[in-house]
């Protein structure tokens, strides 16, 4: 713990803590470019620089000097001045003043930093560097002249992303960021470097010339494209959502943001549905609202009614819905659409107990029918980071590229049965053993399997939970805590034949099991379900109303409404509580406050902010065997959703980077 | 410098280079040269792997030997590591040649203290026979490149020609070299002055002159 003092204040700072952080503590501002708190430290742009004594009788680089007892460091001296307009100004030599054409003005540290530590003017006569242009694909729009040679990016996909895509070639002033032979970068988080880029030398592709920073709206909201919950940021300027960043939270999603949460915000606008429809004679009819409501009114399910949640409702939404079925007498409500039917008894055991920042402390990991790359990006880098302290990875399930050396045990669930020696004695000696069940084992017994893993090798124990369920849809936890799970799962609901389901935006649902039920869908999208409805009722998108979701962990968070729902769509809880008057029962709520507050009073922990506490896990069932070549649920990782499916950018994505098919020319 | 690129990856580069593999002497040689390095740190072996990649294929060529990139990749497969890495190394450094090079890569100091001891003369003695920057000669024989310090300044001008120094040039003797090399004798290599042979004061000693022919103890003179 030295103690050293910063500007004539003097403070204790952490062991191993640098000079930069030091001076942060103290409260000071030190400009930087390249130094980056969840990267290595690359010490090239030396815009950090500050007095320190004792030492050189030099400014000396912040970011890569070690605090150290005694220290006294000036970050307001004559000689810092000049030495940040100096850096400054060389910065400057061959960064084009392009900054009117240029995406990231407005939000550019360099502008920002050049207009707080530059000098006033510019001296500089000569001729400016050019970089020939680069391509990095779909998602990521470069100007390589604008480049400041920061390397975060580079530092990005090697340390956090885990793939080699990104890579400085040349020297000196000639350095160049490329990919190899120019190919487009593929890995699923690729576009976080858009937001490291301190310069605009890397923006976005598909936001390109759409707005101003200062133009927009900001909102806080929950990401829905898969359960982790990442914390984004909706960027809107009217009725439209022009694009989502992700928020700093270290619990969930530390700064980044996958790229199919980043870019399905274009598919928000597109193939919405606007108006009622109702089908007649066989094909769908538009209508309005009176006449849909007038139709259903005529068709009163009583106990008779299924609901069936898809992947992106909010738990309002979701307890709406419950409240509906419960005043109509029926209790068939299910969320897990493609038919999984594990035991939901205690949602312990469906939990990511070891949290998200938890598991990277881990010390042996089993990866059980998860991919985890898809199914969860933003988990990922956590597990890179276990990998890195010492972990050892275990994967049973098809083989895919972790990024970090993993031990491949087999494609069968059953494998869990039968570890070989050399794994059981790792798993025994390990002080943090976690194991991460995913869909793909869920489907074939692996839930009882993983209980009895967890009791074998002690799983939990003292200040550790390493029994973790990986789950895929945003909706999941918040609805298994309402009650959306049938014991045979939706086989139930279908052995059931209820005469009217409800769709909640379920996409993924094998409709023509309910052909003889009216389906009514009420969803944002025109996508499958619609296709199959017999009565749509135009919803809102994640961003279009409040709501609350819980995340894999079972943390609970709140998203705000960003803009209006398009054209005669209602928020979700609105038609809901029409259906009611429709139907000529009471649910009991006439605004989203009465129902969020009846949802608190059935379910209190969803009015609380953070982790649930699901208790203790379950005895592992005895003699439960797992079996069967585990398939993982994500066929693409870029179209997951009725949204993303929407989303020229994500259908450009899928094309171009999964399916090979040859780039489409750049749109400017 | 920032005019170096690499040769671009055509389907004929793909056809001549894809099958690249060492020769049985190489083999054995890259295997010694990555046995010098810890178990874990082989990709220390990128740079004298790339450089025995650059002879094999100048040996192949009968040029000085360059870097296609499918030979690029051959090193990263060896070594396990990312192309992209490789290929920073390969880019970074100008002793590698990413594209190719004619027999003789006559590489001629430009920097200060050539240039004051006359390496404009040095350039204009190699254009006058032909060369260009940047350009091989249509015999395929000479490669010509202005590059930064060799650290030879006390030999000055000099230019390096493959893996031999040519020091104490003017435009004759330079001259002289190139119709050497071009006829396919070996000039004179180091320093071109007359008896001089390293990097000695011309015209003898100017310092510690008593200790040229036996050891004097200068402390009693201070």
């Amino acid at each position: 713990m030295p103690k050293l003092k910063v500007d004539g204040i003097e403070l204790e700072v952490p062991a191993g803590a640098t000079v930069l952080q030091a001076c942060e503590l103290a409260g000071k501002e030190i400009p930087r470019f390249c130094y980056h708190e969840r990267l290595s430290i690359a010490g090239n742009c030396r815009m950090c620089l500050v007095e320190v004594k004792p030492g050189p009788p030099k400014p000396q680089a912040s970011c890569a000097l070690p605090a150290a007892e005694g220290q006294e460091i000036r970050t307001d001296s004559a000689m810092v001045k000049a030495a940040r307009e100096g850096v400054m100004e060389f910065l400057l030599i061959n960064h084009p003043l392009d900054c009117p054409i240029c995406d990231q003005g407005g939000e550019c540290d360099l502008q920002d930093q050049s207009v707080a530590y530059g000098r006033g003017a510019s001296r500089y006569r000569e001729a400016k560097r050019a970089v020939t242009q680069k391509t990095m694909g779909p998602l990521i729009k470069t100007v390589m002249t604008r480049c400041i040679h920061c390397t975060r990016c580079v530092r990005f996909s090697e340390e956090v992303a885990g793939v080699d895509e990104i890579g400085a070639l040349y020297r000196g002033e000639a350095m160049q960021i490329a990919t190899y032979l120019e190919a487009a970068a593929t890995h699923e988080l690729s576009a976080n470097v858009i937001d490291l880029c301190p310069v605009g030398a890397l923006t976005s592709r598909p936001y390109a010339f759409e707005a101003r920073p200062w133009e927009l709206t900001k909102t806080l909201g929950i990401d829905v494209s898969d359960a982790i919950g990442a914390n984004i940021r909706l960027d809107s300027r009217g009725r439209e959502v022009l694009r989502i960043l992700p928020r700093v939270n270290d619990d969930v999603n530390e700064e980044w943001l996958a790229d199919r949460a980043r870019y399905l915000v274009d598919g928000l606008t597109r193939r919405r549905l606007d108006r009622p429809w109702l089908r007649v004679d066989g094909t769908l009819q538009p209508a309005t609202w009176a006449e849909a409501l007038a139709a259903l009114g005529g068709t009163n399910p009583g106990a008779s009614l299924g609901v069936i949640a898809g992947d992106l409702v909010d738990a309002e939404t979701l307890f709406a819905a419950k409240a509906l079925a419960q005043a109509l007498g029926s209790t068939l409500l299910e969320g897990r659409q493609t038919g999984l039917a594990y035991d939901t008894t205690n949602l312990a055991a469906v939990a990511f107990n070891s949290t998200l920042a938890g598991i990277e402390t881990a010390d042996a990991i089993l990866i059980y029918g998860s991919h985890v790359r898809d199914e969860a990006p933003l988990l990922n880098p956590r597990l890179r980071k276990a990998v890195k302290r010492g972990a050892k990875v275990y994967l049973i399930g098809p083989w895919w590229d972790p990024t970090y050396p993993a031990l491949h045990l087999g494609d069968d669930a059953g494998v869990i049965h039968a570890l070989p020696d050399a794994v059981v004695s790792v798993f025994a000696q390990a002080a943090r053993p976690a194991i991460i069940i995913g869909g793909g084992a869920l489907a074939k017994g692996g839930l009882a399997a993983g209980l009895g893993f967890a009791a074998k090798f002690n799983l939990v124990r003292d200040g550790w939970n390493g029994f973790n369920v990986l789950h895929f849809a945003a909706a999941r936890m918040a609805g298994l805590m309402l009650g959306y799970a049938q014991a045979g799962g939706i086989a139930d609901i279908v052995a059931a034949a209820p005469r009217v389901v409800i769709s909640l935006g379920a996409d993924e649902v094998d409709w023509t099991r309910f052909a003889g039920s009216l389906i009514v869908h009420i969803g944002h999208h025109g996508d499958k379900a619609a296709h199959q409805a017999d009565v749509i009722l135009p919803a809102a998108a994640f961003s279009e109303k409040d709501g609350t979701y819980v995340n894999t962990e079972g943390r609970v968070q709140y998203a705000e409404k960003a803009v209006f729902a398009p054209g005669d769509a209602r928020e979700d809880w609105t038609i809901l509580r029409a259906l009611a008057d429709a139907w000529g029962v009471s649910i009991g709520f006439d605004s989203f406050a009465e129902l969020r507050a009846a949802m608190i009073a059935a379910v209190p922990a969803l009015g609380v902010e953070g982790l649930v506490d699901y208790g203790p896990l379950p005895a592992a069932p005895v003699g439960a065997r797992a079996g069967g070549v585990i398939g993982y649920a994500v066929k693409d990782r870029y179209l997951t959703n009725a949204i993303s499916r929407a989303s020229p950018t994500l259908q450009r994505c899928s094309a171009e980077l999964i399916h090979g098919q040859a780039p489409a020319e750049a749109a400017e | 410098m920032a005019d170096r690129h690499p040769a671009p990856d055509t389907p004929e580069l793909r056809a001549r280079w894809g099958q690249f593999d060492w020769s049985a002497d190489n083999a054995v040689l890259a295997k010694a040269i990555i046995a010098r390095y810890p178990a874990g740190r082989q990709r220390s072996a990128v740079m004298p792997l790339l450089d025995l990649a650059q002879r094999q294929v100048g040996a192949a060529e009968q040029t000085q030997g360059w870097l296609p990139l499918p030979v690029i990749e051959f090193v990263a497969r060896t070594l396990a590591m990312p192309v992209i890495r490789v290929l920073e190394v390969a880019t970074f450094y100008t002793m590698y040649n990413i594209a190719p090079v004619g027999r003789f890569h006559v590489q001629v100091c430009g920097t200060t203290p050539c240039q004051l001891r006359g390496s404009d003369d040095i350039m204009a003695a190699c254009k006058a026979r032909g060369l260009h920057v940047g350009h091989t000669t249509g015999d395929g024989l000479f490669t010509l490149t202005e590059v930064e310090c060799m650290g030879n300044c006390a030999s000055a001008p000099m230019v390096q020609i493959n893996d031999d120094n040519y020091e104490d040039l003017s435009a004759e003797s330079i001259t002289h070299i190139l119709d050497e090399l071009a006829a396919g004798r070996q000039p004179k290599t180091g320093s071109q002055a007359p008896g001089r042979h390293t990097v000695e004061p011309l015209g003898g000693p100017t310092t510690l002159r008593a200790m040229v022919s036996e050891n004097h103890d200068y402390r009693g003179e201070w």
